[in-house]
């Protein structure tokens, strides 16, 4: 059994106000070392799958036409072998 | 004209649609259950209604573009059937590729329920022939997530082909790339658009006509 984690964001050209906005608050809360902020997805995902090649390729197609929005979002993913 | 309005989990502008386009323009419309595998025969148009699909999950339209019905509105559309995608239908179909660029959350974080002004780019079109270039029409918007995006590529496509359909007049509510509004495809017979004009029985009925198309 293998445990996926997926992480989603905005791309970096695509502005993305919810960050901002927990930037701003973050600079009034004193933390003015804060550069930038972005907010995105974390996408848990376990698998059955027991060939890696074939696991990493349907993350790779699953990401691409369902999870994220590729016009807009980015992805990248790890996994792990866990107990089943 | 016959009409088909599509109705998904979380639709909520569906039977506004059907009364703008039956009772107040006079044509033949009928709702679509969105787990059905085929439209409706001899069907004109379809209407992708506003509204909140499958809860807005993952993301506005993310979740529609799967629907059982979606393989007949694509062959549908590439065969030149009109369609119109209103608000949440506007994501549905940048998420499923009918048209181009996507639709992100409001700048100003808010969700804008108001009249806005919408200038007309391009009246050489089935939903927009009614109008002038460059005609301001009245009409309401009610989203969280109407910002539309698309790369430099892609809006210069846009432009190259005519496809910007509306844009925001004067002040851009939501921060929409170049106040876009609506863009049609390719071959114009898809139009998707934030502003709402099955909202204009009342008041607006100028805005009501883009949905009056033959």
């Amino acid at each position: 059994m293998y445990k996926v984690n997926i992480h989603v964001l905005l791309k970096d050209d695509v502005l993305d106000p919810q960050g901002k906005t927990v930037n701003n608050a973050l600079h009034h809360m004193g933390y003015a070392s804060v550069g930038d902020v972005r907010i995105g997805k974390f996408i848990q995902i376990t698998s059955s799958e027991t060939d890696e090649a074939k696991l990493m390729a349907d993350i790779k197609d699953m990401c691409q036409k369902m999870l994220t929005n590729p016009v807009i979002e980015k992805f990248d993913f790890s996994f792990e072998k866990v107990a089943s | 004209m016959k009409v088909g309005v599509v109705v998904f989990p979380g639709s909520n502008c569906d039977m506004d649609c059907v009364h703008a386009v039956q009772d107040e323009l006079g044509h033949e419309a009928q709702t679509i259950w969105h787990d059905e595998t085929s439209l409706p025969k001899g069907l004109d148009f379809v209407i992708l209604p506003g509204g909140f699909s499958y809860g807005d999950y993952l993301r506005c339209g993310a979740i529609a573009k799967f629907a059982r019905l979606m393989p007949a509105i694509i062959d549908f559309a590439n065969a030149g059937g009109y369609v119109i995608g209103i608000c949440n239908g506007f994501q549905i179909l940048t998420e499923s590729g009918l048209l181009p660029g996507a639709l992100l959350r409001n700048k100003d974080q808010k969700f804008i329920c108001k009249d806005i002004d919408l200038k007309v780019i391009n009246n050489s079109t089935a939903f927009t022939r009614t109008y002038k270039k460059g005609q301001i029409i009245t009409i309401p918007i009610a989203h969280g997530e109407g910002r539309y995006h698309i790369d430099n590529a892609g809006l210069k496509r846009l432009e190259d082909n005519d496809q910007i359909a509306f844009t925001y007049s004067g002040n851009n509510p939501n921060g929409s790339l170049h106040s876009i509004a609506g863009v049609f495809n390719e071959k114009k017979n898809v139009l998707g658009l934030m502003p709402h004009p099955e909202r204009c029985n009342f008041r607006n009925r100028d805005s009501l006509r883009i949905l009056d198309i033959i």
